[in-house]
């Protein structure tokens, strides 16, 4: 028999876990206690959010399942956002939470919250543990819920007194799973598969519109594989940024509201889409009965209830991007589609290119355009390093200027669209990835939601860049409000805002500052080149929009800004 | 069309909940919900009772597939199936009235099980046309109280649900 809490260590080094976050409390101090003996890294975060994004941060880059740790009651409502955001873009982790003694439960106790409630809506599964002896169970399955299937955060919580309840557990002889209900496909349907395969050998203007599925899958390569032998262009998602080189040729960048013009162009055009790992979210489908009006539809998910959810699919299979990708080339070699049957396609897609790039602008008055910062930062970083983003313009300048090469290093809050992720998550991608640079492009708005995890940073020597475009504005919702509501800026001027220079040197870490585009590429090499935490003051065009732009509810085709329709 | 799924899960707490929230929160709505242990105590049985037409089968169905604690989902075909629903219905009785309603009760097969001054407790099993039927002969001697069970299903024959 051995103490629960001792127990948990032995699981989670059995299950790999090398770094936890989280903030310690009344109800997981035994947890706490036994961590300080446990073989792995414990990151004590300055607020329980910024530990919940840091382990979304860690399993993003690293494709393991990130763990972070809560108290009860504050504790754990605190990680409620970060939850949510996991689930929301399927990121594996599992979340413990502490809860009030077994005999206080439901007494409105001190520092209680109806945890396992609370968090219902936002879980792929969760479990209060009434047993100690179910724990070992318990967290095995928790873990294999987190990151089979279609990933996402499992929350385990724990009262206070099973985690010091003595317990029998061989890490030799590990329980196993008891999920009798659950059975996630792997092996796609082979006659769908064949019939995929069919249709992409007769398609004139195909597209591949591919999503996070395929980076979560491990399947860039057989996605670059198709894409390269079937000659088809790719357009991705803004989590699927990454799993296709967008320095490619065949790179449509990212479609949507703020995608490519070409690539909005194209998707409206095509007439075949070979939709895999997405989930037609209305940021990329705009008005989804103007969407692709005359393309037949293969829609690959591993879960069921993506297909078909916001429109209808030709040919649905259901599996593991991977299996399927793999066993429909192969069918398709089998057919062996003539190489010329694209070429007047490719060649519309690539005038659309040429006619309508994403715009470069010059500020008239000699201030800094954003998209030249993340240019400057992708040139002194050759596109190699992690970039994580906040959420709102700083967001969506990335995704449009930063060109991602690889999966698992471009890192944003895509569903849910929470501020304040970035920068943690930068944390745990650093963590996981310490042989990279790792950069959150971030707004002044958003950093300002998780800033105090600068302590963190400089606590644990994570050397983590923070590049804010500062334009003193929620910029994404002044961009809305100058366009739709006749420039009334509603509570989205925020010029009062730290000096954030001295922010960072408060903290400890470093700061630095360009207003002018001349100092920009100087200030990213002192900054990157620190082995310090360091942040990087970009104070640019104020009233700079993000262009193009798809009005919400309209069709993708029908874009705002960014070079002549 | 009305579609009454049998939903074989876990007998686990927080299960049911994990149901119901899901079709709220999908917007889908529930017309009647019954739940019970089955013949294994590790498995319940929750039969619900959902329109197809405001929402799409198929979407609630995968959804309830996705929770981890939901073994098994059957969408039962009305003529391979059998439905029930068990109903209490309070009225009220004179003495002017009650043979009336004694000789209503007898013509649907119920049976009354509590007798006051003034009322009559009528227990009633049958299937949503029965129990629609009595309650609409009852109504006019004044009904106090309607409780129901919400319909349950079994497949017919020999095989399980």
């Amino acid at each position: 028999m051995k103490v629960a809490a001792k127990v948990m260590m032995e699981i989670f080094k059995n299950e790999g876990v090398e770094v936890v976050f989280g903030v310690p409390g009344g109800s997981v101090m035994p947890l706490y206690d036994a961590l300080m003996d446990a073989d792995l890294l414990n990151v004590l975060t300055r607020h329980e959010q910024g530990a919940v994004h840091a382990a979304d941060g860690y399993a993003r880059a690293s494709g393991k399942v990130g763990v972070c740790i809560a108290t009860s009651g504050p504790g754990a409502t605190n990680l409620v956002t970060g939850i949510a955001n996991a689930y929301m873009d399927s990121v594996p982790m599992v979340a413990i939470t502490g809860q009030v003694r077994r005999p206080v439960v439901g007494t409105d106790a001190f520092q209680e919250a109806d945890t396992f409630g609370i968090t219902l809506p936002v879980v792929k599964h969760s479990y209060l543990v009434t047993d100690e002896h179910e724990l070992p169970r318990i967290l095995h399955e928790a873990f294999y819920l987190a990151r089979t299937g279609r990933p996402g955060p499992v929350l385990v919580d724990l009262p206070g007194d099973v985690a010091t309840a003595l317990i029998d557990y061989d890490p030799d002889n590990p329980p196993e799973p008891n999920l009798p209900g659950y059975k996630p496909t792997v092996k796609g349907h082979p006659r769908q598969i064949k019939e995929a395969a069919r249709a992409l050998a007769e398609a004139e203007k195909p597209m591949i519109y591919a999503g996070g599925g395929i980076i979560i899958a491990e399947a860039s390569d057989e996605l670059r594989e198709l894409a390269a032998y079937a000659h088809i262009p790719v357009t991705t998602t803004l989590n699927g940024k990454g799993l296709f080189p967008e320095d490619d040729a065949l790179s449509l960048g990212m479609l949507g509201m703020h995608g490519t013009r070409y690539a909005n162009y194209a998707m409206t055009n095509c007439d075949l889409i070979f939709a895999v790992g997405v989930r037609f979210d209305d940021r990329a489908t705009g008005k989804v009965d103007t969407f692709a009006p005359d393309a037949k539809i293969i829609h690959v998910d591993v879960d069921p209830a993506e297909i078909a959810k916001n429109l209808a699919v030709d040919i649905p299979i259901v599996g593991d991007a991977k299996w399927v990708l793999r066993s429909l080339i192969e069918e398709l070699r089998k057919l062996e589609p003539s190489p010329e049957r694209h070429v007047p396609w490719m060649r519309q897609v690539e005038d659309w290119k040429q006619a309508h790039p994403l715009p470069l602008r010059e500020d008239p008055d000699g201030e800094i355009m954003p998209e030249f910062v993340i240019q400057k930062l992708w040139e002194v970083t050759r596109g190699e390093a992690i970039v994580t983003t906040e959420v709102g313009q700083n967001q969506m300048w990335a995704a449009q200027y930063w060109l991602a090469k690889h999966p698992r290093r471009f890192i944003s809050s895509g569903g849910l669209g929470t501020m304040g992720y970035g920068f943690p998550a930068a944390m745990g991608a650093k963590l996981a990835r310490p042989d990279l640079t790792v950069v959150d492009i971030a707004g002044d708005g958003s950093f300002q939601m998780t800033s105090q995890e600068l302590a963190t940073c400089v606590s644990y020597g994570i050397p983590v860049k923070v590049a804010i475009l500062n334009n003193r504005y929620l910029g994404m919702v002044r961009q809305w409000q100058e366009l739709f509501y006749e420039k009334r800026y509603a509570s989205t001027c925020i010029e009062c805002q730290p000096d954030f220079v001295k922010l960072a040197e408060a903290y400890g870490a470093q700061g630095f500052r360009a207003t002018r585009p001349d100092e920009v590429e100087e200030v990213l090499r002192i900054a990157l080149a620190s082995d310090a935490p360091a942040l990087m003051d970009f104070r640019i065009k104020r009233e700079a929009n993000v262009w193009p732009m798809v009005p919400a509810g309209s069709a993708i085709s029908d874009m705002l800004g960014g070079g002549e329709a | 069309m009305k579609h009454t799924l049998s939903v074989l899960v876990e007998n686990k707490p927080g299960v049911l909940t994990r149901i119901s929230g899901l079709f709220a929160r999908r917007g889908f709505n529930i017309d009647s919900l019954a739940v019970g242990e089955t013949e294994d105590p590790a498995l319940s049985r929750v039969t619900i009772s959902v329109d197809g037409q405001d929402q799409p089968i198929e979407q609630v169905t995968k959804q309830l597939h996705k929770l981890i604690n939901v073994i098994k989902i059957t969408d039962l075909d009305p003529n391979s199936s059998v439905t029930r629903e068990l109903v209490l219905i309070k009225v009220h009785a004179t003495s002017e009235t009650r043979s009336e309603i004694i000789q209503v009760v007898e013509i649907f097969r119920a049976k009354i099980i509590d007798v006051s001054a003034s009322t009559l407790i009528v227990e009633v099993t049958g299937t949503k046309d029965k129990i629609e039927g009595i309650i609409s002969l009852l109504r006019p001697f004044g009904l106090v109280e309607v409780v129901r069970t919400g319909k349950i299903a079994i497949s017919r024959g020999r095989k399980r649900t």
